[in-house]
């Protein structure tokens, strides 16, 4: 379905991602691990249009998209939560969701939609009328999950959900993601917290300074000792 | 009942102002950036009003509709031509070039039109309304009118409709507003459109009340909304009008009771005062970096 070859981004001089190739196939949730500054969020960005690539392609269901400016890619069916939620604090949540469903027409269905988000979450139903800036980071990450949702997209990143949650509200984020994943969404997780990545993922790559230096299924990974060297903790 | 009468002709010059600041701050509220050309767009609306109003002989509110889309028109190219281009550049670039188009269209107007003013022809009947030993010109009801129908129309557009949610979203965050599929470059256009077209009508508002035109017209509104705008806390639309209001009264007052030649000073001072107490402005929010 999601398809990278070679990948190539520069920031000026500075190479940060150096020729990276992985995909995503239809259903799965496939995760990339990797340390701080190792080049996650650089990818998850190439691939939804925030920075240019400077090298390689990027295709969703064939059609490329790095020729495709950032605003056109999610109607071609992917959404992405970004890293540090990036909710529009401003805004309440419930105007939020709805701009998560901006280029959709469907105003009755968008309207279910959103119950549907209120029911996943049950917590931004409550607080459908406050400011999303007034939210906790755990329902900042919910809201921001949900107004991705909102655009119904057949592919789901999601860039570090766990990113500063209490450890049980990342159980609570890492269970949704793989409902949402059961209900036929694909994923693809950028994580930080490898335990818990790999532990829902169906395959799993590793990001190091810009190459991709290991890829497995999930659970290969987890018992993979230079894996459980590096990010796992021994 | 002359200090009323005095605050009444303040609130009239302010009501203009307010409509002028909307163009710099909510550009600034959207595209980051300070439009110092934006004076210059209320000089060409005055002439595009002039001459509709004048040579082609057309009843006022079709004449007012020609200058509003002439300076629509006109903000759109110039953000299109001049500033799209440095969307990545530092934002000292795109302030030298705002500059450069300001002094363009001054020089342009002069090239057009030549320097000497042309008479700008009364819009409405100059009497006046009295109540009660008040008397208030029909001028300054018109202009104080108009300020509260854009003020109303302007914050209802941003606050009940979707395109108004979506130059909010990109207000905060252009990166996530592009990952809901919303066209940042459409909505900086659009905000130009609009800011431009407020100009073409503070334009007509304000050769009603000082009927000379002339290449540098704009100059002075351009400085003091921009002060109004500031005043007020850049980025904010009700910051806007208080600051326009305020600084049209802090002004007519300065005239009436302290010096006309001093007005200019008081009101800059009063600026300075004020961002040395409040930095934001007053309605101003704080910017808080993100760690």
């Amino acid at each position: 379905m999601l398809k990278v070859e070679n990948l190539k981004v520069r920031y000026g001089m500075i190479e940060a991602i150096k020729g990276i190739s992985f995909e995503v196939r239809d259903g799965e949730i496939v995760t990339l691990i990797g340390a701080n500054g190792a080049g996650k969020t650089t990818t998850m960005h190439a691939i939804s249009g925030l920075i240019k690539a400077a090298e390689g392609s990027i295709s969703l269901d064939g059609q490329e998209l790095t020729k495709v400016p950032a605003h056109k890619i999610v109607s071609l069916g992917l959404a992405q939560v970004p890293e540090g939620r990036r909710v529009f604090a401003q805004q309440t949540v419930e105007e939020n969701l709805i701009l998560g469903a901006y280029l959709r027409r469907d105003q009755g269905e968008i309207a279910k939609d959103i119950q549907d988000v209120y029911q996943t979450f049950p917590r931004l139903g409550e607080r459908r009328t406050q400011a999303a800036g007034t939210l906790s980071g755990g329902e900042q990450q919910m809201l921001a999950m949900g107004r991705a949702l909102m655009a119904k997209p057949s592919i789901l990143l999601l860039d570090e959900p766990s990113m500063g949650l209490s450890p049980l509200l990342v159980s609570e984020i890492f269970q949704i993601i793989e409902e949402i994943n059961k209900k036929g969404t694909t994923i693809l997780l950028v994580e930080q917290n490898a335990k818990r990545a790999l532990a829902i993922a169906d395959r799993a790559y590793v990001l190091e300074t810009g190459r991709i230096t290991l890829d497995g299924t999930g659970e290969g990974l987890a018992k993979d000792e230079r894996v459980r060297k590096a990010y796992l903790g021994g | 009942m002359r200090f009323l009468s005095n605050l009444v002709t303040g609130l009239g010059l302010g009501s203009v102002y307010a409509i002028i600041a909307l163009g710099y701050t909510m550009v600034y509220g959207i595209a980051k950036m300070l439009n110092f050309a934006h004076g210059d767009v209320i000089m060409v609306g005055a002439y595009i009003a002039f001459f509709a109003l004048t040579k082609f002989g057309l009843p006022l509110i079709p004449g007012i509709l020609v200058a509003v889309v002439g300076c629509t028109v006109l903000g759109v190219v110039v953000e299109r031509l001049a500033y799209k281009p440095l969307r990545q550049a530092s934002s000292l670039s795109v302030l030298i070039t705002a500059i450069g188009v300001s002094y363009f269209l001054q020089n342009g107007a002069q090239l057009l039109w030549s320097a000497s003013p042309k008479m700008f022809p009364a819009i409405i009947s100059t009497g006046t309304l009295n109540i009660g030993g008040l008397s208030i010109a029909y001028l300054t009801l018109l202009t104080i009118a108009t300020c509260i129908v854009v003020m109303v129309c302007l914050t209802l557009f941003i606050n009940k409709t979707k395109t108004g949610s979506a130059m909010r979203a990109c207000s905060e965050d252009k990166g996530a507003a592009q990952l809901m599929g919303i066209n940042v470059n459409r909505i900086i256009s659009l905000t130009f459109a609009i800011g431009s077209g407020l100009a073409a009508i503070a334009a007509v508002l304000l050769c009603a009340n000082y009927p000379t035109v002339t290449p540098t017209l704009g100059s002075m509104p351009g400085i003091k909304a921009f002060t109004a705008a500031v005043f007020g806390g850049i980025g904010s639309i009700p910051g806007a009008l208080l600051g326009g209001l305020l600084l049209g009264i802090i002004e007519i007052l300065s005239k009436a009771y302290i010096s006309t030649q001093l007005s200019d000073v008081i009101v800059f001072g009063v600026l300075i005062v004020i961002l040395l107490v409040k930095p934001t402005g007053l309605l101003g929010k704080k910017l808080s970096e993100k760690v």
